[in-house]
């Protein structure tokens, strides 16, 4: 009886992997269950790969370590996947979210799920910016169910204001509609 | 690259010659020419020290080492920096 | 209420809560977001201190010195280099019995330059006379500085108190955290009333000149002080229990240790990992333990010898290290321990942020039940050629 589940995300400086993060837990909280983020740390330059990770636990979570066998992968940018073994220690059953236009050329490891979505496309759509975190927010949602829409919708509402704040919760729905519809 | 553990923490120079950081982008800059005033303001800000002044004075980014940040097209006065998807 | 933030966020609202009058920080790498957000709430009125933003980390220091003479709760918070730049002004405040409260957020010292996380920090000043607080969690982070104010301000104690919590580990963690309500806090910390204070209209001076006559009568009263501490801990600890349900009225955390053979000793955010692996050794029938200390200085040297009497094998994880000799807490445990035949061992680990997960400290107690140990755990021979 493992209740536990992890989430680790890939991203580059810049992309809002932390931010990602921390409103993916702040929702999971919303939701009624124990929640934790943090990031990994690396050279504090953007465009550099960075990590962050989240966990679920029905009970208060104790475990400091960084995530090495996820349950959930989401990658920010498909250009990580030559610099970055993104796929590393995943669970056999585990879900992997890609933002990429094309489909994936990597090798998959075999029992895992892939969604793939061009949250880059849905982004610059909605926020006339790259910044794909809080479409994949919401493509998470859907493909994972760990976290509820509206309780990420007002995750996205207390970290960002006004119209920003609507426009990014405009992309967390587009991405979860739509990965609703392939899942 | 071996670091010299038992002398501190000293290098030689040229490591950031070694770190391609090209493979980190995941936009492009493009310079357009015909309405670049060559003012250089671009050279000045990379951060990464990758927009080389070409014989006739345009600049001209180093894609080897241009990570895709974007400072230049942020900034560029004459607004001729276009970012454009990668395809990798 | 339960709420989920950031570590540096929640313990910026629980220093709120206690009410500094004057905060001075150095708002440049390296520092947290606690300052930050303090700033942020004097700027909006929703917090009535003065907030002095100095040239240094020594200057900040030494502004809160002068206006904790003055009889003002103060606050600080710093980190890493910024604490190293501070440490004269440390000596000083103990030695002038200013009951300054300071977070330090954990993290290594240079060179070479590292950002993250390790204990080297603080333990560098264990000699300073400040108490030394260790949280395992941000819950704990924040419920110390509660007690920390209410122990240094304490007429019997007037020490300076550190409230370490691990740098990134714990500061830039979201997770949820039970905040006190400011009735709460009232209720349980009383306004800051110094026995003396500056004051133009009936002047003293602080800080002065001692000849060898008196020098060392300073020292130990400073130390004597410190020991007494003790008993203040465990009775804030009690009654912050009392009043709030989390009890902190031992110096130190026993989990799982009644019939441990191996029991790690350990500080800080390690200690959740180390339970989650406990919990998979013993479900694997291996009689492992943790003994967390939460307070580093005073060293709580008999409750240690207490709780370890029995088991056969100590291990001690040391994020930091005494160079040329040992980590800073495996030469105390030993100490405490002279005399009783168990094996103490010691484990440099972590330093610089490397990561540790439950696989490590599963490996060190089988290290440990050995007798391997005394050594840096994880080095990459690789690299050391």
């Amino acid at each position: 009886m493992i209740s536990l589940r992890e989430l680790r995300i890939h991203g580059r400086g810049g992309q809002g992997s932390v931010t990602a993060a921390e409103l993916i837990a702040v929702a999971a909280f919303a939701g009624g269950v124990y929640s934790q983020a943090f990031p990994a740390f690396g050279v504090e330059r953007r465009g550099a790969p960075v990590q962050a990770f989240v966990r679920f636990d029905d009970r208060k979570i104790r475990l400091r370590s960084q995530v090495y066998e996820p349950d959930y992968i989401i990658v920010q940018d498909s250009t990580l996947i030559s610099d970055v073994n993104v796929f590393h220690g995943v669970k056999p059953g585990g879900v992997v979210i890609v933002n990429t236009e094309k489909p994936l050329a990597a090798q998959i490891p075999a029992g895992v799920k892939v969604i793939t979505l061009d949250a880059t496309s849905i982004a610059l759509k909605h926020l006339g910016v790259p910044i794909t975190n809080t479409t994949l927010m919401g493509a998470f949602a859907a493909a994972s169910g760990e976290i509820d829409l509206t309780a990420l919708e007002e995750a996205i509402r207390g970290r960002f204001t006004g119209e920003m704040a609507e426009k990014n919760v405009a992309a967390a729905r587009e991405a979860y509609a739509l990965v609703r519809g392939v899942s | 690259m071996i670091m010299p553990l038992g002398l501190g923490c000293s290098s030689r120079p040229g490591t950031s010659r070694v770190n391609r950081t090209g493979s980190w982008r995941t936009f492009r800059p493009v310079f357009l020419r015909d309405k670049c005033t060559k003012c250089r303001l671009c050279i000045q800000l990379c951060p990464e020290g990758c927009i080389m002044e070409e014989s006739e004075g345009f600049p001209v980014p180093d894609y080897t080492y241009c990570k895709g940040c974007g400072l230049c097209a942020e900034e560029c006065p004459a607004e001729v920096i276009e970012m454009q998807k990668e395809e990798k | 209420m339960m709420e989920i933030m950031e570590g540096s966020h929640a313990v910026a609202h629980a220093v709120r809560m206690c009410r500094p009058e004057v905060i001075a920080a150095y708002p440049i790498t390296p520092q947290t977001h606690i300052v930050e957000a303090l700033a942020e709430m004097v700027a909006n009125c929703s917090l009535d201190a003065e907030y002095i933003t100095v040239e240094s980390e020594f200057s900040a220091l030494s502004a809160c010195l002068g206006a904790s003479a003055a009889g003002s709760r103060v606050y600080s918070a710093t980190t890493s280099q910024g604490l190293a730049l501070m440490f004269e002004v440390c000596f000083n405040t103990a030695g002038m019995r200013l009951p300054v409260v300071m977070s330090i957020v954990n993290r290594a010292l240079g060179a070479p330059l590292s950002i993250w996380n390790d204990q080297q920090d603080s333990i560098s000043l264990r000699d300073s006379g400040w108490l030394q607080f260790y949280a395992e969690d941000n819950q704990e982070a924040t419920d110390l500085h509660y007690i920390a104010y209410r122990v240094a301000e304490d007429k019997g104690v007037l020490l300076p108190a550190f409230v370490c919590f691990d740098g990134f580990i714990l500061s830039h963690t979201y997770e949820p955290v039970e905040m006190l309500t400011q009735e709460q806090v009232d209720s349980y910390l009383p306004p800051y009333s110094p026995v003396q204070r500056l004051d133009s209209k009936n002047p003293i001076s602080i800080g002065l000149f001692a000849s060898p006559d008196y020098y060392m009568e300073f020292r130990y009263e400073i130390d004597r002080a410190m020991k007494a501490s003790s008993q203040v801990i465990r009775e804030a600890g009690r009654r912050f229990g009392e009043m709030f349900g989390r009890d902190y009225s031992n110096l130190v955390e026993e989990y799982r240790m009644d019939d441990a053979e191996c029991a790690i000793v350990a500080m800080g955010s390690i200690c959740g990992t180390v339970k989650d692996a406990i919990d998979e050794m013993r479900r694997d029938g291996q009689k492992a333990g943790l003994l967390r200390i939460r307070t580093f200085r005073p060293f709580p040297g008999d409750e240690i010898k207490k709780a370890l009497a029995g088991v056969s094998s100590v291990a001690v994880l040391d994020k930091n290290i005494s160079l040329g000799a040992k980590g800073a807490v495996a030469l105390e445990v030993r100490d405490a321990l002279y005399g009783s035949g168990i094996p103490v061992l010691d484990y440099i680990i972590a330093l610089g942020g490397r990561d540790v997960a439950k696989k490590d400290i599963k490996s060190v107690v089988k290290m440990a039940m050995a007798g391997n140990g005394d050594l840096f755990y994880g080095l990459r021979g690789e690299v050391l050629g």
